[in-house]
């Protein structure tokens, strides 16, 4: 019998912690379905999660973007130092947008809250989300220090017991372009935490729980010992890996040592460029967070992102460098160098598992800030027309890399979680017209494997009046590379319509009757493109996504003028 | 002369079929016949007259609901299509929204789009947001590409300009332009289609209707024709996604209203069932072979939405689907249901589903060379099954294969016996559908507190009171007839059609004259629509705008009065949605501005007059007591008793008897768990509820 009962126990752990995941998927569902800033509830820029009381993360939402992975897991063990647990009451909470504290900008809210079970504090309910204002430069490079990006907002009560703290959201109202906007999302970042929270307490009166204490070790100990074997599984070494960034100004150098161990996997950054005069710095937590999501897509991807899942995984990253940022560096626009760093750590692991990784990616997100009306065309313009106020930005994607075993996808966001708006919606909420957004032919790498195909978009306002683009692209003088003889993605274009290039990153102006190309990379290609399957260059030929000049001079095929694969050509050509 | 009305409702393997007349109910089962699904049809029909005793001419109204239609998508299947759109958007249904549906799995398939690139032809021409032409359409370029079409032997063809849904000029005018020249070939405007913002649902709508459409009609003729020929010659209507019926000629002009009518049948089948018990909260609880099917009703309403996906490529992942945007009865599917398949993963953690053993092999008990464990296996061996009795005795259950199966997979990787690994793979099924009930409460702003669970399908009253233990739900009501629940649903379904346009405005800027333009010309639409098949019953129609602060991500439905609005009423609309928007998320945001996206107008049939519940009071009904008793291992204590089993068939009205126990009938078994007590109610449905504490 006692057999029976040790079965049912089991049994009973893994219910709970099934139900600890679909506590804080429920918990990210309603910031979703409340979240007021676009970048959450189009975009889903936001994650959600449990943890215990030493700060360790139990579980993550499935629902999120990956690169408030690590950040969001560290912040809440500084929340704790700052508010030790036992100072926590009912209906607190607590809120941080400090880069360094939280999840590596200022525009990432984080939200930390205690759950109570009989009057006992038992867990914290976290949740981050990007908010689209909080004052200062606005999204973009252009800061010197992190003090001109926005409000900074150190770890503060922003509900005592249940109540607001009103100086608190004051000071958030005076110091957004978006004051609605912002205190919605802050009620709703603590509104999902709570709903969380209630459905803890709900899990642990069903199941008898005094404690989460046996649980979290039962995660604990089940996920160490899964991601430890996943990691025996990738053969031991050491392996070196560089990939380059535009960069603001000259282009930025990302280097890494990584060392496949017994116990885990070490990075070490070393030879990575120093720190930048503009936004393009990246925290630390930052770092780590999306050199591990790389990590674990490859190593380990089935299982959950909790504290001991990601601990195997351990960065070094020397002080000085771009990707170790400290306080008061600018750092606004860190992602665009941090989305690069999965195809680093990729880099590396092609060394030991060449059958597991992709080539690279057109990675960093172009997501232009566009910005027209009085504040850019306000002064200076005598009698000319002026295009109605606005400020939007919009999501898009390039191409991802080549897989082994399949194409890479078009224009899809990787490593990044977020999605595009529709362009019908943009027009609706901004006098902008977006005259071009389809696939761009040529752009996917070639190779056995092709790279996703990259993207062209046409942007102008209605009547092609001045407007602005605070740029911040990259992957334009540095193409995402292919691998095993795979060629590379095309890079990056950034023009005016009438033909002058512009910088990727920084404030310009498209003037009157003009307008803003961008041409989206594409993913680079993974093997040898001679022996790609025919049909498949054919088919791609005929769909106009590979000229048949390319299809003769990349993959050795030979395509008739009306899409049809000349096969004797081909074996010809190929030999 | 009996009036009798059937209903057919063709699914993956069977056609159910139902027929009603003087009060008296026949149903049937027959096999459907993919290649050619009228054979099936007819077949079934034929049956069920003989098994009622009517004649053809006996029938007065026939209802259809059919799978094909989404079969067709899935299996792509449907007709050689191309799309015409707007340039430098030709990559808009391929493109999507540009994301993953899985974020760390580095080898996903994206859904392949309905028509291929080299078929989506870009067409010179540009609209703003108003409707105000940018680039006036090029009608040459439009008739230059009919050469191309015609060599590329297109079947059928979408248009889909942006903004059309604002100004449909320039996708009328290519329909014009493309009937003139292909006078054979079907053409879906997205104007018509799904006249709604957001051009990648709204393209990928039209297209799914372009390719199914010479299909669906040319099945839905030859059905008519055979009926004819047997001399049926009722009317026939189709089930639409949404709950309503539609008629033939409606149904072959946008057969994509027609996916997913089965479960919508279903979902109206439990709102009947709650309107005749009185039931005014009810979490519908439909558990079959490879899916269970979870849907909210309440006021006797199923919850209704305007988007679905259809053809999920990645184990019902959300997002790994086309994307419909069309009236449909909300529900979430679900990888759970009998044949769902258990496994350990690499941390020792038991999944089960979405893979399927399917009605071939089956599950292992089957005893059909399934080898794998099956949530079926599962229950048998928790001795929740009659062998014997399963499926009416048409198959013998193998017990011995079904504890094989669940040591191998399950049991030696965590050291379980097969018992306690049945009982491991039952709670985990029960705690994966209790989880997304719980999330699809919260999508939809709703709670379970006071709600009845109504369990169907054959698979629904085996988990039913575990499930509802779970939500925190007391009552569970598992009605007759449970098998061809969908079928039975289409009887009940009103006429109606529901029209949904786009029309943004800020409140702060209402134009009522603009509003109540478009809300007439809606009711026109929709009241054409019913007309054809209502013959002069009375309609009621009901209208609703779809709002959110200005800024929001999503839109919450505020009922509109069904009249001409007045100045007056803007004060009335706004205060309407502040009380919605409290519903869902509590608290309304103070100083906010309100934007209205759409607006839908339903025009339906009113319902027929429901038999409630008679008020019996005590009534006294006998002792019953179980035919046997069977060893069960309860899923809760782990223990094993000697639970009561009864008879279904041979209970009295007012029958009543206390879990644990299992009800057996041949569709189903009903588990009436401890702590569980179940009576007979008047309409012969069993009422199950949980002692309080």
């Amino acid at each position: 019998m006692s057999h029976e009962t040790n079965a049912l126990a089991q049994i009973h752990r893994q219910i709970m912690w099934n139900r600890l995941i679909a506590v804080v998927e429920e918990q990210a569902q309603i910031m979703i379905r409340t979240a007021f800033s676009t970048t959450v509830r189009e975009a889903g820029d936001l994650s959600a999660g449990i943890f215990d009381l030493h700060g360790r993360m139990m579980a993550q939402a499935v629902t999120g973007t990956p690169g408030h992975v690590n950040s969001m897991a560290e912040s809440v063990g500084h929340f704790l130092k700052k508010f030790p647990a036992a100072t926590m009451r009912p209906g607190d909470h607590y809120i941080t947008n400090d880069p360094w504290l939280g999840t590596g900008h200022l525009h990432d809210l984080t939200v930390v809250t205690p759950a109570f079970h009989k009057g006992h504090i038992v867990g914290l309910f976290a949740n981050t989300a990007h908010v689209i204002d909080v004052g200062g430069l606005g999204m973009g490079p252009e800061g010197r220090s992190v003090y001109e990006e926005g409000m900074y907002i150190p770890i503060v009560k922003c509900f005592d017991q249940g109540k607001p703290n009103e100086t608190f959201f004051d000071f958030m109202r005076a110091g957004s372009r978006l004051p609605v906007e912002l205190e919605g999302d802050i009620y709703s970042l603590c509104a999902c935490n709570d709903a969380g929270a209630k459905r803890l307490v709900e899990m642990m009166d069903e199941f008898e729980m005094e404690s989460l204490d046996p649980l979290a070790q039962f995660i604990f100990d089940s996920s160490l010992r899964a991601t430890l074997a996943e990691i025996a599984r990738i053969p031991r070494g050491v392996f070196r890996n560089e990939i380059y960034s535009d960069g603001y100004d000259e282009p930025v150098r990302l280097a890494a040592e990584m060392t496949i161990l017994d116990d885990g996997i070490e990075v070490d950054f070393a030879g990575t460029s120093g720190l930048a005069p503009r936004g393009i710095n990246v925290p630390p937590a930052y770092t780590r967070a999306y050199s591990c999501f790389g990590l674990k897509c490859v190593v380990a991807p089935e299982i959950p992102n909790n504290w001991a899942s990601l601990s195997p995984f351990r960065m070094k990253i020397p002080e000085g460098c771009i990707l170790n940022a400290p306080h008061p560096y600018p750092v606004s626009v860190r992602h665009v160098i941090g989305h690069l760093l999965p195809d680093l750590m990729m880099g590396c692991l092609h060394q030991t598992v060449p059958e597991r990784v992709t080539a690279e990616g057109a990675s960093s997100l172009w997501n232009p800030p566009l910005r027209g009306g009085s504040s850019v065309s306000g002064q200076g313009r005598g009698n000319k027309p002026v295009v109605g106020d606005f400020e939007i930005i919009t999501f898009n994607s390039g191409g991802t890399g080549a897989r082994p075993t399949s194409d890479g996808l078009n224009a899809t966001a990787f490593p990044s979680g977020v999605r595009t708006m529709p362009v019908e919606a943009t027009e609706n909420v901004a006098p902008v017209i977006l005259w071009r957004k389809e696939l761009k032919p040529d752009s996917g790498g070639a190779g056995r494997t092709r790279g996703g195909a990259g993207q062209i978009m046409e942007i102008a306002t209605k009547g092609d009046l001045e407007f602005a683009v605070n740029a911040t692209f990259d992957r334009v003088a540095h193409p995402p590379k292919g691998r095993e003889g795979g060629l590379e993605g095309s890079g990056g274009v950034v023009t005016l319509k009438s033909g002058p290039a512009l910088r990727t990153k920084g404030f310009q102006i498209i003037p009157d009757g003009d307008r803003l190309i961008l041409e989206l990379p594409g993913g680079g290609g993974m093997g040898d493109p001679t022996t790609r399957d025919p049909a498949l260059v054919a088919r791609d030929v005929r769909d106009g996504l590979v000229s048949a000049a390319n299809a003769r001079a990349h993959y050795k095929v030979v395509v008739t003028a009306d899409g049809v694969l000349d096969q004797a050509a081909t074996a010809a050509l190929r030999g | 002369m009996p009036s009798a009305r059937l209903a057919v409702d063709i699914g993956g393997t069977f056609t159910d079929l139902a027929v009603e007349h003087d009060g008296r109910r026949t149903t049937l089962k027959v096999l459907t016949t993919p290649a050619a699904p009228e054979q099936g049809v007819m077949t079934g029909v034929r049956s069920i007259l003989q098994a009622a005793g009517l004649q053809p001419a006996d029938i007065s109204l026939m209802i259809h609901g059919t799978t094909l239609a989404t079969n067709a998508v899935i299996e792509r299947k449907g007709a050689r299509t191309a799309l015409l759109t707007t340039e430098g958007f030709r990559d808009v249904i391929a493109m999507g929204n540009e994301s993953r549906y899985d974020q760390y799995d580095l080898n996903i398939t994206l859904p392949e789009p309905l028509v291929p690139r080299h078929l989506r032809l870009p067409v010179p021409e540009r609209l703003d947001n108003t409707g105000k032409v940018l680039r006036p359409l090029d009608a040459e370029a439009v008739r230059a590409l009919i050469p191309l079409l015609q060599r590329e032997q297109v079947e059928s063809i979408a248009v889909g300009l942006l903004h059309a849904f604002v100004n449909p000029a320039h996708e009328r005018q290519v329909r014009t332009i493309l009937e003139q020249a292909l006078p054979d070939l079907a053409v879906s405007i997205s104007s018509e289609v799904s006249p709604e913002m957001r051009e990648w649902e709204r393209f990928s709508t039209t297209v799914a209707n372009a390719y199914v459409q010479p299909m669906m009609a040319r099945y839905l003729r030859r059905l008519e024709a055979e009926l004819h020929s047997l001399g049926l010659a009722a009317p026939l209507f189709l089930m639409m996604s949404g709950g309503g019926l539609t008629t033939i000629e409606t149904a072959c002009r946008f057969p994509i209203r027609l996916v997913e009518s089965g479960p919508a049948g279903g979902a109206i089948f439990s709102a009947h069932v709650a309107r005749q018990c009185g039931l005014e909260n009810v979490l519908s609880f439909d558990m079959g072979g490879t899916t269970a099917k979870i849907c909210l009703i309440d006021d006797y309403k199923p919850q209704t939405a305007r988007t679905f996906e259809v053809a999920r490529v990645g184990r019902f992942r959300k997002g790994s689907g086309l994307p419909l945007r069309i009236p449909v009865i909300e529900m979430v599917e679900i990888g759970a249901g009998g044949g769902s398949l258990a496994h350990v993963d690499a941390m020792g953690r038991i999944g089960v589903g979405p893979e399927s053993a399917g009605a071939d092999p089956g599950p292992a008990c089957y005893g059909r060379g399934g080898t794998h464990p099956a949530v079926t296996d599962a229950n048998l061996t928790l001795g929740r099954y009659d062998p014997a009795r399963f499926a009416g005795g048409s198959i013998a259950l193998d017990v011995d294969a079904a504890h094989g199966a669940l040591v191998a997979d399950v049991g030696s990787k965590l050291a379980l016996t097969a018992e306690m690994a049945a009982l491991a793979v039952v709670e985990m099924v029960d705690e994966n559908m209790s989880n997304a009930a719980r999330v699809h409460a919260i999508e939809s702003g709703k709670t379970y507190e006071g709600r009845t669970l109504i369990a169907f399908g054959g698979g629904g009253p085996v988990h039913g009171c575990r499930v509802a233990e779970k939500v925190g739900i007391g009552r569970v009501l598992v009605p007759s007839g449970a098998g061809v629940g969908s079928a039975i649903g289409f009887l009940r379904a009103p006429v109606g059609y529901e029209v949904v346009r786009s029309l943004y405005q800020r409140f702060s800027s209402f134009d009522v004259d603009a509003v109540n333009g478009l809300l007439d010309a809606m009711r026109l639409e929709a009241m054409a629509a019913v007309e054809q098949g209502s013959f002069g019953a009375p309609v009621t129609e009901t209208r609703t705008a779809y709002m959110r602060y200005v800024g929001q991500g999503h839109e919450i439905p505020v009922p509109l009065p069904a009249r001409t609005l007045t100045a007056d009423d803007v004060a009335l609309i706004r205060a309407r949605y502040d009380e919605e928007y409290a519903r869902f998320y509590d608290r309304p945001v103070p100083g906010s501005d309100v934007e209205i996206m759409s607006y839908a107008v339903v025009v339906t049939t009113v319902a027929e007059p429901v038999e409630t519940l008679p008020d019996a009071g005590e009534v006294f009904a006998p002792a019953v007591h179980p035919v046997r008793t069977q060893r069960v291992r309860d899923t809760v204590s782990g223990e094993v008793s000697d639970w009561g089993i009864y008879d279904r068939a041979s209970l009295p009205v007012g029958a009543r008897l206390a879990g644990p126990a299992i009800v057996a009938e041949d569709e189903t078994s009903t588990l009436v768990g401890p702590g569980w007590r179940a009576v007979v109610n008047g309409f012969g449905y069993l009422e199950l509820t949980r002692d309080a504490g």
